[in-house]
């Protein structure tokens, strides 16, 4: 099983991220390098929720901003790993909706669940598959290095 | 020009991040990255060969499906074209 490992200042920054956003849903994106071992996440970009139609439980980030993400991430030397989001008042697992809109296979979608504003459960599911018909999340578990 | 590989693309391109490819055209350029490699076409396009709806494509930094000729767009040596997948979800 491959596992995601995150510094302790990007743990921190995702979760603190979820609670400011409260109660709508934050999202950004993950830099690092992939291994073997599965993702090793060296920094975050928060990212704009352009959903501000159903922000509370809705996010999407806009390609131009992604765009941007992936940018920063070239000239870093890193690349996109995965994504990150929260789920106000809602526990840290995946939703169909999260698998209908993912498309990056083999990247790494991590959760915040927020509890009435404070950051609970964070999780992490990586998009497994080889198409986007055959696609699915398993959990891959957080190290904190 | 110059293609810019997504890292989940990136196992069907030899695990290359930027491709170059000769063309004058979006979709010569498109054309020629999936007749490099053939394992990227279903990641792209649809069974009827159109750009799937997940997929955004940047022409430098203007989003393909506002330019007026889209995918007949000319392109020059200079330019960079990025594939960028959709990212969205909620619970």
């Amino acid at each position: 099983m491959s596992k995601v490992s995150l510094t302790t200042p990007v743990y921190e920054e995702i979760r603190a991220h979820s609670e400011q956003t409260y109660p709508h849903e934050c999202c950004g994106a993950l830099l690092g390098v992939q291994s073997a071992e599965g993702w090793a996440i060296r920094a975050s970009i928060r990212a704009g929720n352009t959903r501000t139609d159903s922000a509370h439980n809705r996010y999407q980030i806009s390609p131009i901003e992604l765009l941007k993400i992936e940018r920063t991430a070239r000239a870093e030397g890193l690349g996109i790993a995965g994504f990150y989001h929260s789920h106000p008042d809602h526990p840290a697992l995946w939703s169909l909706t999260d698998l209908e809109e993912a498309h990056w296979l083999g990247c790494v979608y991590i959760i915040t669940a927020v509890e009435h504003g404070h950051a609970a459960a964070t999780s992490s599911f990586r998009l497994a598959g080889a198409s986007e018909e055959e696609k699915h999340f398993e959990p891959d578990p957080i190290v904190i290095v | 020009m110059t293609i810019f590989i997504p890292t989940p693309l990136r196992g069907y391109t030899a695990g290359k991040d930027v491709v170059e490819v000769e063309a004058t055209t979006v979709r010569e350029a498109l054309d020629q990255l999936t007749e490099n490699f053939p394992d990227l076409r279903k990641h792209l396009f649809t069974p009827e060969g159109k750009v799937r709806a997940f997929v955004n494509l940047y022409l430098n930094d203007e989003d393909l499906r506002y330019l007026p000729t889209k995918e007949a767009s000319e392109v020059k040596p200079s330019d960079t074209l990025s594939i960028i997948p959709s990212i969205a979800g909620g619970r």
